[in-house]
């Protein structure tokens, strides 16, 4: 078989995931656990094997020959408008689809330890299994429509698993919460999409005719508005300033799916259509310095944030959001390749951090107050060291992974002569090291704070009883209440988690910053062979320079963070940054009170608007109309039935009179 | 004196014409009855005439049809008739008004 042959089996990568939640979703509830759960991780994991398979063919292609399109069958045909059921692979589909499923396959394995004895444990998986279908239709889409159609697929799954144990109030809302964020989002890509359509004629990515080759030939400004139209879908998705409120609260869902959601789906989708539709960024220019600084914003500022929070899912959450602003960073400045090189080694380490807090959750009886923990390395050993190595990796120390990319990301910044960018970069740095040292000594060193005080025993309330086990800022901390120590989780816990620090430490070797070994630089380089911003590589002692640079900043941050908690919490409620921070520490903690604002907003004049809308609008003018009608039509047929007044020779003289009058017509009228 | 189609036509149209003024003036039913009968038959008598001038064998045959649908006409209507008459005592057709707007 051809390379070209093995390609054409491309679409079974999504299909594998897609039968799995078919299959799950019919047949779930009698396999049960923990057979549902094995099927959904074996689909995975075969759709990782068929990705390697892919890969290989790719790379056997010449390296400007590596795109393939394979077309099963014609979803739209309408007109001018004809939309192909195709999938497109080439060198950054392919990147996507092999670190996605990957990790999603450990996430899955990792599931079935953790939701043991859930009583929706097949329909998870199912959800789970069909979130990463979605995510995988949205990469190897060969059109911005199949994008979408992965694109909105996402959006759905991430609602049902947000909110999977929708019994809680508080799941339910964060459901609804990220559903009704990321789609407002969605109208800019729509918008953008539509504005393609209009321009260029052509939805594909690819061809002669197609809507990248196609932006080349437009005016800076239509570019410019149909770049930034598909930035603000990215925004919605990726859970970028201004919409990225929704990600902190999606904490709400079962842990694994805050993993995927962080790691292999869902937000990387918007730094992937930013790289996919890169032409029209590029021929605008402004856009791609809007993206840049919001990028670089969103990373110092959800950096801010996170430094105070108590809750351990919640650090977490929002140290994505500023890793994402580097990605976006990194696009903005046409780093594409050091851009992908951090989704992907992102995805390992946050992965690893998500599913460790995961176990650690679920071995203290799902406490996510990072007040009363500590001392954990000591009960759960391996789960901690994966942890470390994953907090060494997003801090940016070498060798780890983290390092590598982000030390790319911010020299491929400076090279670009974007100073201002750099130095925002910089100072994120910093922040990344400080909370995450913070969260690692909260959690697994320093001083235990999880006994139960003789005093108070069986006042606590148990998790399970609470309204959320979210903490947010400004909660008191809650009192310790386990009768017994943390425990490490079971094997299939452990396992992924160990395995995805390894990869941590290892994926940095994609792409090492020498000639030579720039792996993974080499293999996107095709796609974004056209684009302008040519950065120059810096001189060797320079690049060396830049480096101890930015492991300066990462280290300045993790001091900051030892000295301040190195001997823990002396009292529970007294969280060291937060107090030394003072008003500012208020300000982080409420994240800029932005949620709180927008909640008011729309709480406020919003809510105020929409009501005097129901009360004069909808009563005076909308019933009106209906009602009008009504009335219409009443009083008309009110005169009207006087007409049958059952006397039979009244009907029979109509009869006479209309007969009358045809004749008349025909006689007079219709003869001439 | 030949007797042409015309004549016949007038006839008809006298026939229909006083059927129709009865109709219309009448309130005993069993009157109107006969007066429906009156306009049927003057149809026929026109159907029959220009069938005879344009020497075309379908008016007559229409005729046939005429008759029939009317014998069934009779015999629906004659039972509604009695049917009103056992409950009123009386064939007046003012008197079935009830259903009115």
């Amino acid at each position: 078989m051809s390379s070209h042959d093995v390609l054409d089996l491309v679409w079974l990568v999504p299909a594998l995931p897609l039968f799995g939640a078919l299959f799950l979703l019919l047949f779930g509830k009698r396999i049960g656990e923990p057979i549902a759960g094995w099927i959904g991780s074996l689909m995975l994991g075969l759709a990782f094997l068929v990705s390697v398979v892919m890969f290989f063919a790719l790379r056997d292609l010449g390296a400007e020959h590596r795109q393939h399109v394979v077309d099963l069958f014609t979803w739209l045909p309408s007109g001018g408008l004809k939309v192909e059921f195709g999938f497109l692979a080439d060198p950054l589909s392919i990147a996507f689809i092999l670190f996605i499923t990957s990790v999603a396959t450990l996430i899955h394995i990792y599931s079935i330890g953790y939701m043991h004895g859930d009583p929706r444990f097949s329909r998870f998986f199912a959800y789970m299994n069909l979130f990463v279908a979605a995510m995988l239709i949205l990469v190897l889409g060969s059109s911005f429509l199949m994008t979408f159609l992965g694109w909105e697929g996402v959006g759905l799954c991430s609602y049902l698993l947000i909110a999977f144990w929708f019994e809680r109030a508080s799941a339910a809302n964060a459901g609804k919460k990220a559903f009704i964020t990321t789609r407002i989002g969605d109208v800019g890509f729509m918008v953008a999409m539509f504005l393609i359509f209009a321009e260029l004629g052509s939805l594909n990515y690819t061809g002669a005719n197609g809507a990248l080759a196609g932006a080349l030939r437009l005016d800076s400004g239509t570019a410019t508005a149909i770049a930034l139209l598909l930035f603000f879908g990215a925004i919605g998705k990726s859970a970028q300033f201004p919409l990225h409120f929704w990600l902190p609260d999606a904490m709400e869902g079962p842990t694994p799916v805050s993993a995927l959601i962080h790691a292999a789906t869902m937000v990387t989708a918007g730094v992937f259509l930013v790289a996919r539709a890169h032409t029209f960024f590029e021929v605008s220019g402004d856009a791609m310095t809007v993206v840049a600084w919001v990028g670089a914003g969103t990373a110092f500022l959800a950096g801010t944030v996170a430094l105070v929070q108590p809750d351990i899912k919640r650090v977490l959450a929002y140290s994505t959001i500023s890793q994402l602003g580097y990605m976006f960073l990194a696009l903005g400045v046409g780093a594409y390749g050091a851009a992908i090189f951090l989704v992907i080694t992102h995805a390992f380490f946050k992965a690893t951090l998500f599913l460790g807090a995961g176990t650690v959750i679920h071995g203290n009886d799902d406490n996510q107050d990072m007040r009363i923990m500590g001392g954990f390395r000591k009960y759960m050993p391996y789960t901690a060291m994966a942890f470390i190595v994953a907090f060494l990796a997003i801090a940016g120390v070498p060798p780890f992974a983290g390092f590598w990319a982000k030390d790319g990301v911010l020299e491929k910044v400076f090279q670009s002569s974007e100073y201002g960018l750099w130095i925002v970069g910089l100072a994120a740095a910093i922040l990344t090291g400080a909370y995450m040292t913070r969260q690692v000594y909260l959690t697994f060193f320093a001083n235990e704070r999880f006994h139960t005080p003789a005093e108070a025993h069986d006042d606590a309330p148990e998790i399970a009883e609470l309204a959320t086990p979210t903490i947010a800022y400004g909660d008191a901390p809650r009192t310790p209440f386990m009768h017994h120590d943390p425990h490490e989780g079971n094997g299939l816990m452990v396992g992924p988690v160990v395995l995805l620090a390894g990869l941590a430490v290892l994926g940095g070797l994609l792409d090492l910053p020498f000639q030579r070994i720039e792996f993974l630089n080499d293999w996107l380089d095709p796609v974004f062979a056209d684009a302008h911003h040519e950065i120059a590589a810096p001189s060797f002692l320079g690049g060396v320079g830049l480096s101890v640079l930015a492991f300066g900043m990462a280290l300045l941050g993790l001091v900051l963070g030892y000295a301040a908690y190195h001997r823990g919490l002396q009292s529970v409620d007294r969280d060291p940054f937060d107090e030394r921070l003072g008003p500012l520490g208020r300000l982080f903690g409420h994240a800029y009170y932005y949620d709180e604002g927008i909640s008011r907003a729309v709480d406020g004049p919003l809510r105020a608007g929409a009501s005097w809308l129901a009360r004069v609008f909808d009563a005076r003018i909308i019933d009106g109309a209906v009602n009008g009608v009504g009335w219409v039509v009443r009083e008309t047929s009110l005169g009207f039935r006087k007409l049958q007044s059952g006397f039979v020779r009244n009907y029979a003289l109509g009869i006479v009179l209309g007969t009358a009058a045809l004749l008349a017509y025909l006689l007079i009228w219709a003869a001439r | 004196m030949t007797i042409t189609a015309s004549y016949y036509l007038v006839l008809a149209a006298m026939i229909f014409t006083i059927g129709a003024v009865g109709v219309l003036i009448r309130r005993n039913v069993l009157v109107m009855f006969m007066c429906i009968e009156l306009m049927l038959n003057a149809v026929n008598l026109t159907f029959v005439a220009f069938a005879r001038q344009l020497n075309d064998i379908r008016g007559q045959a229409f005729v046939f049809f005429t008759l029939v649908v009317a014998a069934a006409e009779v015999a629906v209507g004659l039972a509604i008739i009695v049917a009103i008459f056992r409950r009123r005592r009386g064939a007046t057709a003012d008197d079935v008004r009830m259903l009115k707007g």
